[in-house]
């Protein structure tokens, strides 16, 4: 059993994943963090979904664009300094073959961030998916979120380009 | 042994494999055997060629993948072959061509040449079947274990570093990513 701090969003959490089944997602990849635990383990108990969690988040656009390749409607689910690991497969990967990835990224070190070492990590972010050129869109409410993800689902096949819905403090933590 | 030698005796056991290969050397010799549509060349985001075969192989258990590597890719994600390990796909198998050399990019000696022994680290990673061949023999031996049985395989070949002459296919990279899905798509639909 995984312990976390208590300020985690269960709610929000359980949200966010009826957004991705509602998106006709049933293959995530991740990289477990913080934010991440009650989603995943929502994911990780459902016969429904197939969850492959990574060493590194650069592997998990690999692995993303594999199952788009085959098909398969996925998301990839990883903290906004894991983005940071995997932007050479977005650009030299994603990019350039035009494969499309809904990237759930959780923005840590933004606002309210009290811990040091998120906050170049997090002031970072937007700016760096913005120098790329990617769709970005923030999820801070519980209700619009589902939507949300289904929209961005529907923009990267459509686009054939990565998203980035950013999850925000304000939809993760209590 | 060359690579190329090896990719000679591979090519017409392949099948309707879907086969994603790392950039380079390899991508140019599989090209000049015959492009299928059931190829996809990656030629850049060095690592993610192993990645890629993972998620074809997780999502389309139907099918059968290979993956055809090199030492500088593999090493570039190490991790790769943790996740590997731990997932095991019994239709995936990781054929990485060490020639000790980062080739395509200048020639430089590569980790490999110094003493990291990569099919070492596949088993450490947990990588149940994994071999390291020297001679086109014993790598195809290698490669017929792989494609009859029924988990995971890693085979590291031990080779030259040479490549090809020349660097041009008449396929474009999105062309090559559109014409991959399409196959996929109709071998899915039965129309393949």
């Amino acid at each position: 059993m995984v312990v976390v701090p208590m300020t985690v969003s269960r709610d929000n959490s359980k949200a966010i994943y009826q957004g991705i089944k509602a998106a006709g997602i049933r293959f995530l990849t991740a990289l477990p963090e913080t934010w991440l635990v009650y989603l995943l383990q929502l994911a990780a108990d459902d016969p429904e979904m197939t969850l492959v969690e990574v060493a590194r988040e650069e592997e998990a656009v690999g692995i993303a664009a594999g199952a788009y390749f085959g098909g398969r409607p996925n998301a990839l689910l990883m903290q906004n300094h894991g983005f940071l690991a995997s932007i050479n497969g977005v650009v030299s990967l994603a990019m350039l073959y035009r494969v499309p990835l809904v990237m759930l990224i959780a923005h840590r070190g933004h606002w309210g961030e009290p811990h040091p070492w998120h906050t170049q990590g997090g002031i970072v972010t937007e700016p760096v998916l913005r120098a790329l050129g990617l769709p970005v869109e923030h999820a801070r409410d519980p209700r619009a979120v589902g939507r949300q993800i289904q929209e961005a689902h529907t923009l990267a096949w459509a686009s054939l380009s990565p998203v980035a819905l950013l999850l925000t403090r304000d939809l993760m933590e209590d | 042994m060359k690579r190329a030698e090896c990719l000679g005796a591979l090519y017409p056991e392949l099948g309707d494999r879907l086969v994603v290969t790392n950039m380079g050397a390899c991508a140019q010799e599989l090209y000049d055997l015959g492009h299928r549509e059931s190829f996809f060349y990656l030629q850049h985001a060095m690592g993610l060629a192993s990645s890629i075969g993972l998620g074809l192989a997780l999502t389309l258990p139907e099918e059968r993948v290979v993956v055809l590597d090199g030492d500088g890719s593999v090493l570039m994600n190490l991790g790769g072959l943790a996740t590997l390990g731990r997932y095991r796909p019994p239709n995936l198998t990781h054929i990485v061509f060490d020639n000790g050399s980062l080739l395509s990019t200048g020639g430089f000696p590569s980790h490999t040449a110094a003493g990291t022994d990569l099919a070492a680290v596949a088993r450490g990673a947990g990588c149940p079947r994994v071999s390291r061949v020297g001679t086109v023999y014993q790598f195809m031996e290698a490669v017929s274990e792989a494609f009859a049985g029924d988990e995971v395989a890693v085979i590291v070949a031990t080779v030259e570093a040479v490549g090809p002459d020349h660097y041009a296919m008449d396929l474009l990279l999105p062309e090559n990513a559109f014409r991959f899905r399409r196959f996929i798509a109709g071998r899915r639909t039965g129309g393949g």
